[in-house]
């Protein structure tokens, strides 16, 4: 039996509706469970008529509390996309409300679906045709070398670097507990439940600051910091008023030195944001100045976007060019202000030197561009497009999903430690958060690759 | 080569060790005539190594031997003089029975069994090759000339194929404990396409106990409370004999150290791949330098004999050194060696080579167990020599073969990593191997496997009756215990004296069973009108309801885990022709044929790309139909 999956089949950020779907056994269960039809001549509550789309509420069964008008259809196996039960919640397509009715979905027993599972499921179930079938071949084929090449790049590399070193650490205990369970008279060291307690509290800040640095989640939560940076009178003051004017802002003055750097915190469209406008990062040999130079460096290093703005006015000079430069790869958007004068840079222009960067225009004195903005910052924060931080390496659900359920593991493994249970309990658990982290990096047989390699025949569909 | 035909059999089983032992045993007892052959009839069930049977894994091996209705639970509960469960301190899944054998009984006793055994007929003779007809085993040649006609043929010759002995310089020809070898079924085996290797494993000296100075050394005694091996026994009480526990120092070190290049292991003689969790004693001072002692168990022979076992002290060194080293141990000054320690190597197969019933692949018919397979230890040539049994058996009825999963057995543990994945080492079964470890119990071998050997036909009806009782009452007292509910203000006295938190609400006894200080044992002093049951009984229901929470997670486990068991692939499909497929994993398949896109994914070299192509290919394929 196939568990139930679900996910966002909608676009992020798009479009009028968003949509989750479910396919499993459960679905109809979970629809149920948290779905309840409006029926307008009949005030009681109707069941669900299957390949009906149906008027009414989700609502949180704990809390009781609406969670959004929705239309929902229900469709029968087999004749679904995935040949099992479908369910379509169509939602609001404001970010908050899907999210909180997929949060809904998964608590009530879906499992977050991988990329490309329901196209999966599809072809395993039979939906799809052979000559579909041998290009699955073929792209499986082709898959094994990407996914080398993605191992490659810097991203994917630094967190399997994080997470075989935290699989390692699981190993160890590991074989600690085999060892104390296989050689019971051997004369080597016992395993201690303070020591398993301390490597386990250990293993578990490891996943934790992980997953903190999953992106949407900690920034909804924490906000996410944008650091603005360009040459003195580009209008980075007018920028930050202009963000101010539209939100109640506290004002933090961090004093020490004549070159302050002013850190503000604010909401944009409801995402919390430390916005923060930095000094320049031109060499200088004046003491007091490269304090407050060093102060926007680590500002800048610890942002997770950049905004830099450049004087639409006038080409681009050596110091601009230097910070693009410093830039390097970072999440940057490209702010090209004064519209209201003559525009002698072109988006080309920028792009051979950021060319990873949004480019926009604005007219700080007009205050036009500054929409497109902040819908730029949206998109980003909720499509999961930015990088954190030093620490951030989590951008994918499905990883995140693995960690959380690592985490959990680990803390039954603590729970148990703590209450001085039989090892061999215990190891159940450390196992499995082992095998959770191993399918993250491809390194426990499973199904791992053909997941993704349907999440291209996804695309190309 | 010339031989006259004797007689004709339905089963000849070559070999008369473990594995030889339970599988003419199984054959004989399934109705077939059989023939079990050994080179020299005291090597009948012969204990070569150590003493013990069973220890953490192996002793779970034992009881599920038992359970499928072999007789090495049985002989051993028979023979034993010491007893110990071990890990008791852990959970109910590791608890381990490991005990002290008479060596000599043992072996008495077993030869016993098969001489009384109806259709079970043991020779002495050595095979030195087999009639082969188009790829189908039909027989076995002795050296005498007689040959015997089968339709099955059971290969379980241990370290005798072509076995070769090490001590320091010195090598010769020779089988386990100075028995002959088996020089020529090695040669005629290869002639017939069988691939062979040379594996290794090695055995400490025995000396005489009245040499040695007991009270230097720890006493380790058995335990007060016997438990048995065999489910047939539910009580035992014998008396029971001590080991005794010392440690090397640096100067025992220091000897074998400056004798490094006289021992056979490093002066590169032995070819043979020995075992790593079983290493000579010089093997361990040179991979462990830092280490400052090790620890050795000086384990009685028997109780007819003064012989003792040096536990721990394999080696392959001259025997002057060994006489040497011993002698810095503590308790050992005056050692009195008797036999000396030896390093064996002998021709096994490739266990890629054999299919899951144990059958090998290029010769129909003949099936392979124990050492000869590349295992270790007595449990696991036991357990393979009864598969293999079962299997020909059934072959020979032409019925389905007879498979235990990873998640049913450590006996299917055991094969599946075999056949699967092969094994570089003497391969040990141990706990870790197993995914399941909370499901394979040493206390429910019975109820995971007599069922399914009763309906095969190997187990008695008395063993079978034993089984459904032990099984019903246990049931029915979890529900009357269930049922039964206290209340706190007559109970929590009772609670607080076993240092249990009180009650504030009425509470089923089944639930205050679930409490890891309270036991069956103690609750008997709040229900006087409990019913009699069998200890084993008792140790069922109380894992069962103290362990459920567990067991139901792992049964999920289980369940993720059938998933891919039940995908079957073709045995006759050539992978090679399979697009998509790695060369390396086309190879690897070919060779393994295995059974279900599950045992695909154990096989090393085959990557989950490559089991992503063959779930592409069964999906092809059902649609074609």
């Amino acid at each position: 039996m196939e568990d139930t999956i679900a996910a966002i089949a909608t676009a992020f950020g798009e479009g009028g509706i968003g949509i989750i779907r479910m396919s499993g056994e459960k679905s109809k269960d979970i629809l149920d469970q948290i779905f309840t039809p409006i029926n307008k001549k009949n005030l009681q509550n109707q069941p669900i008529v299957n390949r009906r789309l149906t008027y009414g509420n989700v609502i949180d069964p704990n809390t009781n509390q609406i969670i959004d008008e929705v239309m929902a259809v229900f469709m029968k196996a087999p004749y679904t996309y995935t040949m099992e039960d479908v369910a379509e919640i169509h939602c609001h397509g404001s970010s908050v409300s899907l999210q909180k009715t997929l949060a809904l979905v998964l608590r009530c027993g879906a499992r977050l679906a991988e990329k490309g599972e329901f196209t999966k499921r599809a072809f395993l179930n039979g939906r799809l045709d052979l000559s579909q079938a041998e290009a699955v071949i073929d792209l499986i084929k082709a898959k094994t070398e990407k996914s080398f090449q993605l191992a490659l790049s810097q991203m994917e590399g630094n967190l399997s670097k994080k997470i075989k070193e935290i699989r390692a650490e699981l190993m160890d205990l590991l074989v600690q507990i085999a060892v104390n369970l296989d050689y019971p008279d051997e004369d080597i060291e016992e395993l201690t439940y303070e020591k398993q307690k301390e490597s386990l509290l250990l293993i578990g800040d490891k996943i934790d600051k992980l997953i903190a640095s999953a992106n949407t989640g900690r920034m909804l939560r924490d906000g996410i910091s944008v650091t603005i940076i360009g040459k003195p009178n580009v209008g980075k003051s007018s920028l930050m008023n202009a963000f101010l004017k539209e939100s109640r802002a506290i004002v933090t003055e961090i004093p020490g030195t004549t070159r302050d750097i002013i850190e503000e915190s604010m909401s944009i469209r409801g995402i919390p944001i430390k916005l923060t406008d930095t000094a320049g990062i031109h060499e200088t040999n004046d003491v007091i100045e490269q304090i407050g130079i060093e102060k926007s460096k680590q500002s800048f290093n610890q942002a997770d976007l950049i905004i830099f703005m450049l004087d639409a006015n006038r080409p681009l000079s050596k110091e601009d060019m230097e910070i693009a430069e410093y830039i390097g790869e970072k999440n940057t958007i490209v702010l090209l202000n004064k519209t209201d004068l003559d525009v002698c840079i072109s988006i080309d222009e920028i792009k051979k030197f950021l060319p990873n960067a949004i480019v926009l225009f604005t007219s700080m004195v007009n205050e036009t561009g500054l929409d497109k903005l902040e819908s730029e910052i949206e998109k980003m924060v909720y499509g999961g497009n930015l990088v954190q931080k030093e620490s951030m390496m989590i951008t994918n659900v499905r990883h995140k999903e693995l960690l959380m359920q690592a985490r959990l593991s680990i803390n039954d493994a603590l729970e148990m430690t703590n209450r001085m249970e039989a090892m061999d309990f215990i190891e159940v658990d450390i196992k499995r958060a082992w095998e959770l982290l191993g399918e993250m990096i491809g390194e426990t047989v499973s199904e791992d690759i053909v997941s993704e390699v349907f999440s291209r025949f996804c695309l190309g569909k | 080569m010339n031989y006259y035909i004797m007689n004709e059999y339905d089963v000849i089983v070559v070999g008369a060790g473990h594995a030889g032992c339970e599988a003419g045993l199984a054959c004989a007892r399934m109705g077939q005539k059989t023939l079990m052959l050994s080179i020299n009839l005291e090597a009948v069930a012969m204990m070569a190594c150590n003493p013990s049977i069973g220890g953490s894994g192996k002793g779970h091996l034992v009881r599920e031997i038992d359970a499928l209705g072999g007789q090495m639970g049985i002989n051993i509960d028979k023979t034993f003089i010491q007893s110990k469960m071990l890990n008791t301190a852990k959970g109910p899944a590791v608890h381990s029975l490991r005990v002290q054998a008479d060596k000599a009984r043992y072996h008495e006793e077993m030869k016993k069994t098969i001489e009384g055994q109806e259709n079970l007929h043991l020779k002495q003779g050595e095979a030195v090759d087999l009639i082969v007809e188009e790829n189908q085993v039909k027989g076995v040649v002795l050296k005498t000339g007689s040959a015997y006609k089968a339709k099955a043929v059971i290969l379980a010759t241990g370290t005798f194929l072509k076995g070769k002995i090490f001590i320091g310089e010195w090598i010769y020809e020779s089988g386990p404990n100075g028995l002959a070898p088996s020089t020529e079924l090695g040669d005629n085996l290869r002639k017939y396409g069988l691939a062979m290797r040379r594996f290794k494993t090695g055995t400490p000296a025995r000396a005489l106990g009245k040499s040695m100075h007991f009270e230097k050394m720890q006493e380790q005694k058995g335990d007060d409370e016997i438990v048995p091996f065999s489910f047939m026994n539910d009580e035992l009480d014998k008396e029971q004999v001590s080991c005794w526990l010392t440690y090397t120092n640096e100067e025992t070190h220091k000897v074998i150290r400056e004798n490094f290049l006289r021992s056979a292991l490093f002066g590169g003689k032995i070819e043979g791949v020995g075992p790593r969790y079983c290493p000579s004693i010089e093997d361990k001072i040179n991979r462990f330098a830092d280490k400052e002692r090790h620890q050795l168990f000086i384990e009685p022979e028997g109780l007819y004999t003064d012989e003792m076992y040096i536990q721990g002290m394999s080696s392959s060194l001259p025997e002057d050194v060994q006489e040497a080293f011993y002698k810095t141990i503590p308790g050992l000054e005056n050692l009195e060696i008797v036999r000396p320690a030896y390093a064996i190597e002998y021709d096994c197969i490739d266990p890629l080579d054999l299919q899951i019933n144990l059958e090998h692949r290029r010769i129909k018919n003949l099936f392979c167990a124990g050492q000869f397979n590349g295992s270790s230890g007595y449990e696991e040539a036991a357990a393979q020599g009864l598969i293999a049994g079962i299997n020909a058996v059934l072959k020979i009825m032409e019925k389905e073969p007879f498979i235990l999963n990873r998640s049913e057995a450590y006996i299917g543990v055991l094969i599946d990593d075999l056949i699967t994945k092969g094994t570089n080492e003497p391969y040990r079964i141990m706990t870790s191997r197993a995914e399941y470890r909370l499901l394979l119990r040493q206390d429910n071998a019975d109820l995971r496997l007599t069922q399914r050997a009763y309906d095969i036909g190997l187990v008695s009806e008395e063993r079978y009756q034993r089984f459904i009782k032990t099984k019903m009452d246990a049931e029915n007292e979890k529900q009357r215990l269930a049922s039964i509910e206290v209340l706190p203000s007559v109970i929590n006295c009772f609670l607080e004296k076993h240092n249990s938190a009180p009650l504030q609400n009425r509470i089923s006894l089944a639930e205050l069973l679930k409490r890891p200080e309270i036991t069956y044992e103690i609750l008997a002093e709040i229900d006087p009108d409990r019913p009699k049951l069998s200890r084993h009984s008792i140790t069922q229901l109380e894992v069962q309801i103290k362990y459920d929470g567990y067991i139901v997670k792992q049964r999920q486990q289980v369940e993720r885990f059938k998933k891919l068991e039940t995908k079957k692939l073709a045995q006759d499909f050539d992978y090679s022709k399979l697009d998509g497929l790695r060369i390396e994993a086309q190879q690897k398949l070919n060779q393994i044929k295995p059974l279900s896109v599950g045992q695909a994914s154990r096989i090393s070299g085959v990557s989950p790309a490559d089991i992503n192509v063959l779930l592409v290919h069964l999906e092809k394929m059902r649609r074609k139909k």
